[in-house]
């Protein structure tokens, strides 16, 4: 069934890159009867409204944290069919943070918000031109202070880039590529023939509850007096990025013309977010996969981007015919070593984040004696499966050291570079050069930082109304 | 020492004395950091010392979903907890029996105590060899490589690292003489061969599915409508249990999860009642078990490529079935390689379970309801109190890239070869 675009708030739809300033107000619930009130009268985006050629002046989104549901009169048995990570929250236990490599300086321990009583209740969420966010996010600031709720902290992203293209992240690299296309109107059926290859759109039950998901089974458990159906589980992570560290580390390693080429072999895209030279087989800045690269030689196995989506179907031996797909099913055909990581199409994020902090060019950041700043990502994304999903693809595929058979490499970008079983290292990141010469880069820096995170319900707009009438 | 062998002893623990075995096997670990993970240096079974052992683990099989069996009047509602010790060695169960018994008898009598008021230090050999049970199925990554090969291909490797990251600038050939200078003072034990017996010994176990098959065919292929129409009937009105998990159970769970890049596996749950299921579930563990033996030999099972060691353990005549493993990465990402790889596989051996999700004509459905076989799963999953890794650190495919290394290392490499060894390093 095509997804009713009216009960879905607009940032499924689109990340609004042409509003270039965003606002994430996160404020705790005082005083539930006037904040409930508060809440009733405001008007989230619709993704109804996006497209059609109207170009929205401002965006608003509500989502909220397990504890502010229970803030606002939900009881734990209520809630109890939500997903357990959801209710568990993003720092629950050690274990959790482990997996997600939330670790060391990243520790929740450690996070300016979402532990204890900076956990938030609920996130505003305000997307808008830079001449108009300012005065705006103030006022809705106030009037939430007025109307029962607490403020722990207000975030600003980056103004955008005043022309079109993909945005930048601070490392300088563009951002926001590769991102799944939801099937709105339910065209395709996941079937085990044609998804033995890679494909680029995922099933609306991926990111939203209540629609039928890769697996072909209804998303969530939509039942109770929460209306979850056309929900989302929002993951929002504040990532503080050393720029100028990690430009000064590629500059040691690789010397000041080398830089940017092991930075994007560490990334796996060209800076300006085109596939590495070798991969690409159309026009676009999709048109690629790394079936052609098993061994890493173009793309490294352990790349930012090939961790975060190996653009790997169901069998990397691709469609074969009856008989072929019956053998490798069974194992018959193909090795061990050419199918390491699951299939992409169960483990799709729809990312929405955005860049915050003072912005330098590698250029300038390689420069020595170059100061510290606070640069980084506000790393949103929504998922109807936080197991399967986010938490799938943060710690098996991003900070596991041991990722698609590699051994002793975090990911490049990211990882935490902890010690990882006891004092087994897992700082390495073996890569070849444009000759084809194998290269181990080693003892890099931790080079991003988790400042604080949160899991946040993004309800429909139905489902805000049962939030809000409780 | 022949190929790798499973020794699992198992024995009923005395009443009350689970909270104190439970005590005994938490001080044989490295709680409070890593509970579950065993010290190997602990003074009542030094593991660290027990020579040509893979894995080991201590696991009280006590049964969560036995109230399952409320619907089931034939299937009695009780049955007894009882102490797992399950060794993945080299060698035979006799073998690896032999060497526990030589480096722990004292600290295995401690354990068994809680199990036997009678078990001594000279009766604890023919007392374990009493309680040992035999898999139905048992599933080893690479067979007949050793637990010396492991260790040794490690440490080559590890010095290989070392040459590399010391010169992350040399060329492969450049390099070569450095690898091969460090490699000099390892020792490489040649592989094991298999002995005759043991050859002719699989030789004749190969042939035992296709003759049987073969003879059977005559009964089997009239029987064949009954009995499809047999699993069909219970195919569709068989009910599925698999409870919402329970949040504190699966915190419980995950502490002990997640300390090293393997895990340990442990479940445990009922058959269907009845006959038909009874003896499905025999047929298939035996085909499960041949074809560990002779197809799936390296380093996957089926496309699954994270197993280290499984193995499927029938209890209490066959009412119940313990299915352990040791796997590579995290609880998720294990449920999902089951799924979406090897569901099939999966349906064949746990679908006579009882509650396991709906299966159609025994291979379709099952598995794939992802969240019911999640769930399920969860359902029947037990503590590993206690579990022994001597390689830390080392998943199946870093032993088989070290294997590989070495094998192209004894072809002294050149060219592309080279390059690829050294890339692989």
């Amino acid at each position: 069934m095509a997804v009713d675009r009216d009960d879905v708030q607009a940032l499924v739809r689109s990340g609004f890159g042409s509003l270039g300033s965003a606002r994430y107000i996160l404020v705790r619930i005082v005083d539930a009867a006037r904040a409930k009130a508060w809440l009733r009268g405001l008007v989230p985006t619709r993704a109804s409204e996006v497209g059609g050629g109207r170009a929205l002046e401002t965006v608003l989104q509500v989502a909220f944290t397990r504890t502010g549901l229970r803030a606002l009169g939900f009881t734990a048995a209520e809630l109890e069919n939500m997903a357990p990570e959801f209710l568990d929250g993003m720092a629950s236990d050690a274990r959790r943070s482990h997996r997600l490599g939330d670790v060391g300086e990243s520790a929740p321990a450690h996070w300016a918000w979402g532990t204890g009583a900076r956990e938030p209740h609920v996130l505003l969420l305000l997307l808008a031109g830079p001449n108009r966010i300012a005065d705006w996010a103030s006022h809705v600031e106030r009037d939430a202070r007025a109307n029962g709720f607490l403020l722990v902290t207000t975030l600003a992203s980056n103004p955008g880039p005043e022309e079109t293209g993909p945005a930048r992240e601070p490392f300088g690299f563009a951002d926001g590529l590769s991102q799944p296309e939801i099937d709105w109107d339910a065209k395709h059926r996941p079937s085990a023939r044609a998804d033995r290859a890679y494909r680029p759109h995922i099933a609306a039950g991926e990111v939203l509850l209540g629609h039928r998901n890769e697996y072909g089974a209804i998303a969530g458990d939509t039942t109770g007096p929460l209306v979850q159906r056309n929900g989302s589980y929002l993951v929002y992570r504040q990532l503080a990025q050393d720029v100028t560290g990690f430009w000064g580390c590629l500059r040691a390693a690789a010397g000041p013309d080398g830089a940017q080429e092991l930075a994007e072999r560490m990334v796996g895209r060209c800076i300006d977010g085109a596939p590495l030279p070798g991969l690409v087989h159309g026009r676009g800045l999709e048109d690629f996969d790394f079936q052609s690269d098993p061994l890493g030689l173009l793309c490294p196995l352990g790349a930012h981007i090939r961790r975060a989506n190996p653009r790997v179907g169901d069998d990397p031996l691709g469609p074969l015919g009856i008989l072929g797909n019956l053998l490798s099913t069974a194992g018959l055909l193909g090795n061990a070593a050419g199918d390491a990581v699951a299939s992409a199409r169960f483990h799709r994020l729809l990312r929405r984040g955005r860049p915050y902090g003072a912005s330098m060019t590698p250029e300038q950041a390689m420069r020595p004696g170059q100061p510290e700043t606070e640069a980084g990502l506000h790393f949103l994304c929504l998922n109807a499966s936080l197991a399967r999903q986010f938490e799938f693809v943060q710690g098996a595929w991003l900070i596991s050291p041991t990722f698609g058979g590699l051994s002793q490499e975090g990911d490049p970008l990211i990882g935490d570079r902890c010690p990882f079983p006891d004092d087994r290292r897992t700082d390495l990141f073996r890569y070849h050069d444009a000759e084809g010469i194998p290269h181990i880069a080693q003892g890099m820096d931790r080079f991003v930082t988790v400042r604080g995170g949160a899991y946040f319900f993004l309800p429909g707009i139905e489902g805000l109304a049962s939030i809000t009438a409780r | 020492m022949a190929r790798q062998s499973l020794l699992a002893v198992a024995a009923t623990v005395r009443d009350h004395a689970i909270p104190e075995l439970e005590a005994l096997l938490r001080t044989m670990t490295r709680a409070p950091e890593a509970p579950g993970q065993a010290d190997p240096d602990n003074p009542i079974i030094p593991f660290g010392q027990i020579e040509g052992v893979h894995f080991l683990r201590f696991v009280l099989l006590e049964d969560p979903s036995l109230p399952d069996r409320a619907a089931y009047p034939r299937l009695p509602a009780y049955e007894p907890t009882r102490l797992m010790l399950m060794v993945d060695g080299d060698g035979s169960p006799e073998d690896i029996l032999h060497r526990l018994l030589r480096t722990a008898r004292e600290g295995l009598v401690r354990v068994f105590i809680h199990c036997d008021a009678t078990v001594t230090g000279t009766n604890i050999a023919a007392w374990m060899d009493r309680h040992r049970v035999r898999s139905a199925a048992n599933y080893v990554n690479w067979p007949g490589r050793s637990a010396r090969q492991v260790r040794e291909e490690a440490r080559l490797h590890e010095a290989w690292l070392a040459v590399r990251l010391a010169h992350p600038d040399t060329s492969p050939e450049e390099l070569w003489p450095l690898l091969r200078a460090a490699a000099q003072d390892l020792p490489l034990s040649p592989p094991v061969r298999p002995a005759l017996a043991e050859r002719l010994g699989n030789l004749i176990h190969l042939l035992s599915l296709p003759v049987l098959a073969l003879l059977s065919l005559p009964v089997l292929l009239p029987a064949l409508p009954v009995l499809i129409v047999m699993l069909r009937r219970r195919e569709t009105r068989d009910r599925v249990i698999a409870p919402r998990p329970s949040r504190t159970r699966n915190a419980m769970l995950s502490s002990l999860e997640d300390h090293d890049v393997t895990n340990p596996y442990s479940a445990i749950g009922s058959l269907k009642p009845g006959r038909f299921r009874r003896w499905l579930a025999i047929v298939i563990l035996w085909i499960i078990d041949w074809g560990a033996r002779h197809i799936y030999r390296s380093g996957r099972l089926a496309r699954v490529n994270t197993i280290h060691f499984a193995s499927w353990t029938f209890l209490d005549d066959k009412r119940r079935v313990f299915f352990a493993s040791n796997y590579d990465g995290s609880r998720e990402a294990y449920n999902d390689d089951f799924i979406n790889k090897v569901a099939f596989g999966l349906n064949l051996s746990f679908s006579n379970g009882l509650g396991y999700p709906r299966t159609d004509w025994l291979v379709r459905g099952g598995a794939r309801h992802e969240r019911d076989f999640k769930w399920y799963l969860f359902h029947h999953q037990i503590p590993t109190q206690l579990w022994y890794n001597p390689f830390r650190g080392l998943t199946t495919y870093d032993m088989a890239r070290n294997a590989r290394l070495r094998a192209t290392y004894e072809r002294r490499p050149t060219g592309a070869e080279l390059a690829r060894f050294v890339a692989e390093i």
